[in-house]
């Protein structure tokens, strides 16, 4: 029998955690990536990765809790095994990283130093200097080398993965790609292919992500048949840097540290913003929340920058919408201990915020929904060690993992926990694809016959052909993405609203039909970054319509999914202690309604005409039970008292059923 | 197009306002076996431009100054926050990102325009694309990682000291962008042609092994250090140190400390330079005397 191969597209953190665990254990391995996978995306990571470790732990916290606080955050909307399982697999994935070299900072005793990130009260953080992700990626590079000199690792660098190949039985046979150096179009059979391809920013034009972070992976298996799930939920970044080419984080910490968020109050006023006087700014956050002012939590943040821009008209500039996020006033005591990230914004926007104030603004940042995936259950509620079903799509024998998959973030993702699901999804994926690879239906590739595969790479090479000799149209493909990001921007971010989502829908289907009609300026065949920018382009369509259209059917609010019209109210609070009972009882009555009707995951499944199909798959709870996020909420505590009773009592009957069948059974 | 807010030049108090358009020249080639040619761009200018953003404006346009039609210019990014070392090119001669590469400050220091050119010490694949392969070949050279054991939990890494990880971190930040060679007077191009006849794989180790003959540089010099200085890594130092005192090794650094200079993440390579000398004499000695 032919030596098997496994087809890995993506050498993020992800795709290199697979590479490097299928060649331990004796698979030969193809890796393909848009730039050298040291260059992928995962090096813009910053802040850290999370996991329970010795310190947090004799704080009383525990895997458990690590897993609470990731569903919790994540609103419930993800299945709880793969979540429990990754938790727990945390303190192993660090030790790992640190045997691998990776420079955390050390405590002066020399251990692993910790910090709290993101939605938890323990020091979970694990970091390296301000480049956590960079780190972790190259120790996983420097591993995948080790095996690239040994052979067992064959690296495909700036090539374009164009789509899987389906045998007749809907199996996944390899993928055909594009070398962007020379153009050419050549098959790559394998026994299994593993998609570690990334997020989709781009399909909101500028974000926080990478310019490789187009989706047109995932879209190019979607348009074959692979689901893909939660598209709708985009995180969006409350402080970011508006640049012409990109948008840059700007770490929290700048309002932490007591900076002002501001806009002028004549719209676009054209003053230096040092000599707008004090009356003629607006404080927003201040005057709305004077209670928080600039330290309100970051999804009223995001919100409030992005409406004051929108809805109020007060951007500081009129093309680019942007606040001012003021560090002047502050000591230089301040400003020191902001220093890296104030050198950040001075060598990427050349002034000095220590002197001009900030311009920022919310930025499109992670992807949550992505393919939709398989895993096996244990008994206990973890997944099956091995399993063929781990990250499987529904396409057999094609595997996604990293943030293009829709696993462990549900609605939101914590800080600092998407490094931990990369390389986990990475580490487990490989003993189920090696399971899968002993017992194929129909062989291994290698036993197909030529003409399948010469059927497939003449299919793409002639769709390559006719987007290069197209003729007439005359639509620019660089302005119509521009326009696409708008729309996405203003539609499907941080507010939504059902009117704005259909108009979008709209737009973005003719803007679809635009793409169609671009005309190339190189029809050459040499390096051709037009025609890859252009697919790159159709292939974002799929994608746009999925996340808009399951905004749209989504009448409720969850994570980073917010509809103001659908906004849970509190309940009064000058209501007489019996009325407030009864409110809560009927608060509480709604979420479960809500949480029965809509605690379910969105799965699209594209249809042949180019429309999104949305199904809703039931969500695993059945290890934490969804609970409501009272934060901020007027009348949380009658709330939060009802809820309480209604669980214990649940407990109790449940308790109480759980005897009684071991009575019997005994 | 809206006016610049008066605060967007940099030391604006000191120059005249910003131009409303400017000047790019290219050094555009069409492939690797075609000559080069210049070609020129008008750009209307933006707040917050930087050369990605010119880039992006050129490939738009799709057109020269003078109103000819032209394909967009290759080059190469991902990250645009100088992070992943894709976009290294030569701005206004010198060697560095163009993601960091303000447009406003490149024109104060030279209001005639901006000047784009491919990286001299490697092969243009196209316009300003070059490929690194070589740079990436001297980290397997090098043997460049922590040799462990396997990927099953064995527990955690060897404990480090604060000031060890400050020594190391640096190291470790290498973003392989190849600005430190190309600065390198010692490190000289290599750009091989496949033969007629000649099978990839045939082409592939002829050019590993001119690569292997030159000189490694200074950024897997300095990759070497990290490696021969963490705990584990240091129990393979003497394959390292190998690598480095093979042909192309350190012994053709001519110390024209060119490299540290042009470092964007100032990593400290005259130092790893001058650390790796004293290692390697010592293990040139050791293995004299142990034969
Ligand atoms: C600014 C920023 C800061 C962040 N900070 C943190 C943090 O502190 N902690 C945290 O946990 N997370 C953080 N994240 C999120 C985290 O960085 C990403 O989710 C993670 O790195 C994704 O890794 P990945 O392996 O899935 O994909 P990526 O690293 O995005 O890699 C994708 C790979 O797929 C390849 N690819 C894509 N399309 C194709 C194609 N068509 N053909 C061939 N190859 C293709 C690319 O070349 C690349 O190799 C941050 C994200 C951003 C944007
Ligand atoms: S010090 Fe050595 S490596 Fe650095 S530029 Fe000079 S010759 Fe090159
Ligand atoms: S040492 Fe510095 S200049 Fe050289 S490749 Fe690394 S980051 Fe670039
Ligand atoms: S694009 Fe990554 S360094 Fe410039």
């Amino acid at each position: 029998m032919a030596k098997q191969r496994v087809l890995i597209v993506g050498g993020g953190l992800a795709g290199l955690a697979a590479a490097m665990q299928l060649a331990e254990s004796g698979t030969d391995v193809d890796l393909m990536s848009l730039t050298p996978v040291k260059r992928s995306h995962s090096v813009c990571a910053q802040g850290g990765i999370n996991s329970v470790n010795e310190l947090t732990r004799q704080q009383g916290d525990n895997e458990h809790l690590h897993f609470d606080d990731t569903v919790y955050g994540g609103d419930f909307l993800q299945h709880q095994p793969p979540v429990k399982e990754m938790t727990e697999w945390g303190p192993k994935i660090i030790n790992l990283m640190d045997r691998l070299g990776v420079p955390f900072n050390r405590t002066p005793e020399g251990f692993r130093d910790q910090r709290r990130f993101g939605g938890t009260l323990f020091k979970r953080t694990a970091f390296a200097g301000a480049t956590t992700g960079q780190q972790l990626l190259y120790a996983l590079d420097e591993q995948v080398r080790r095996w690239e000199t040994a052979g067992k690792v064959k690296k495909y660098e700036f090539w374009d993965f164009l789509g899987p190949m389906l045998d007749e039985n809907g199996i996944c046979r390899g993928a055909v790609a594009q070398d962007l150096v020379t153009m050419e179009i050549r098959t790559f059979p394998a026994d299994a292919v593993i998609v570690g391809t990334g997020g989709c920013g781009l399909i909101f034009g500028r974000s926080t992500m990478s310019m490789a972070c187009t989706g047109s992976a995932a879209a190019r298996c979607f348009r074959v048949g692979a689901k893909y799930g939660n598209g709708e939920f985009i995180q969006v970044h409350p402080t970011a840097i508006p640049g012409a080419d990109k948008l840059r984080l700007m770490s929290e910490s700048a309002r932490g540290e007591g900076g002002r968020v501001w806009v002028p109050r004549t719209p676009q006023d054209p003053r230096d913003p040092k000599s707008i006087p004090e009356a003629e700014r607006y404080y927003f956050l201040e005057e709305r929340y004077p209670k928080y002012g600039n330290l309100v939590p970051r999804d009223i943040a995001t919100r409030e920058i992005f409406s004051i821009c929108t809805e109020d008209g007060l951007s500081v500039e009129k093309d680019r919408l942007c606040v001012y996020l003021d560090l002047t006033h502050l000591p230089k005591s301040a400003h020191d201990k902001l220093g890296g990230i104030l050198d950040i914004y001075e060598k990427f926007q050349g002034v000095d915020p220590r002197e001009v104030p900030m311009k920022i603004f919310p930025a499109v940042h992670y992807s949550m929904g992505g393919l939709w995936v398989d895993y096996e259950r244990t008994p206990s509620g973890g997944l099956k060690p091995g399993s063929p079903k781990n990250q499987v799509t529904n396409i057999p024998g094609l595997y996604a993992i990293g943030e293009c998959d829709y696993q462990y973030h549900g609605a939101n993702r914590l800080g600092a926990n998407s490094l931990l699901s990369c390389i986990f999804s990475g580490l487990i994926v490989a003993p189920g694809v090696q399971n899968w690879m002993k017992a194929i239906p129909g062989g291994p590739a290698a036993d197909k016959p030529s003409s399948f595969y010469e059927a497939e790479r003449k299919k793409h090479q002639a769709a390559h052909d006719k987007l290069l000799h197209r003729t007439g149209g005359g639509e620019n493909p660089y302005l119509i993405h521009q326009e696409l990001g708008n729309v996405m921007t203003k539609a499907a971010t941080v507010v939504r609203y059902n009117n704005v989502l259909r108009d979008a829908y709209a737009t973005v289907c003719e803007l679809q039909q635009r793409a169609e009609k671009c005309s190339l300026s190189d029809t050459g065949n040499w390096t051709n970054q037009n025609v890859v920018f252009t697919k790159a382009l159709v292939d974002m369509f799929p994608l746009a319509r999925t996340i808009l259209k399951g905004a749209l059917q989504r009448d409720e609010c969850r994570g980073a999914h917010f509809k103001p019209e659908f906004s849970p109210a509190g309940i009064d609070a000058s209501a007489s202690p019996t009325d407030r009972r009864r409110l809560a009882e009927e608060w509480c009555d709604r979420f479960e309604l809500n949480t029965a009707k809509w605690c379910k995951s969105t799965v699209a499944t594209l249809g042949a005409d180019g429309e999104p199909q949305i199904a809703y798959e039931d969500v695993d709870t059945s290890l934490i039970t969804p609970r409501p996020r009272l934060y901020g909420l007027v009348g949380a505590e009658a709330i939060e008292q009802v809820w309480n009773e209604r669980q214990a009592a649940k407990k109790n009957g449940a308790a109480t059923n759980g005897s009684a069948v071991a009575a019997t059974a005994s | 197009m809206i006016q610049a807010a008066s605060h967007d030049a940099p030391s604006s108090h000191d120059h005249a306002p910003p131009p409303a358009t400017f000047t790019v020249r290219v050094l555009r080639q069409d492939a690797p076996d075609q000559p080069s040619y210049w070609e020129k761009h008008t750009i209307v200018r933006e707040n917050d431009m930087n050369v990605i953003s010119v880039l992006q404006r050129m490939a738009a346009q799709a057109e020269t100054a003078d109103g000819n039609p032209v394909t967009p210019v290759a080059w190469d990014c991902n990250c645009l926050e100088e992070v992943c070392g894709a976009c290294t090119m030569l701005i206004n001669g010198r060697t560095r990102q163009a993601c960091s590469a303000l447009v406003d400050k490149l024109l104060v220091d030279n209001p005639e325009g901006i000047e784009l050119r491919p990286m001299s010490k490697f092969p243009v694949l196209r316009d300003l694309m070059v490929s690194r392969a070589r740079l990436f070949r001297a980290l397997q050279k090098a043997k460049a990682w922590i040799p462990v054991d396997g990927y099953y939990d064995l527990g955690s890494g060897p404990k480090q000291s604060p000031a060890d990880q400050e020594v190391a971190y640096p190291l470790s930040e290498c973003m392989s962008c190849g600005c430190c060679l190309e600065a390198c007077p010692q490190y000289t191009k290599i750009e091989l042609t496949k033969r007629d006849g000649e099978t990839d794989a045939e082409f592939k180790a002829r050019e590993t092994s001119a690569y292997d003959g030159a000189f490694i540089g200074a950024h897997a010099i300095s990759q070497v250090m990290l490696f021969n200085t963490h705990p584990t890594g240091k129990m393979n130092a003497g394959e390292r140190l190998d690598a480095l005192t093979a042909e192309g090794g350190i012994q053709v650094c001519g110390n024209a400390q060119n490299c540290v200079a042009v470092c964007p993440k100032h990593i400290p390579l005259t130092t790893s330079i001058a650390r790796a000398g004293r290692a390697t004499t010592l293990h040139s000695l050791k293995k004299f005397f142990d034969l």
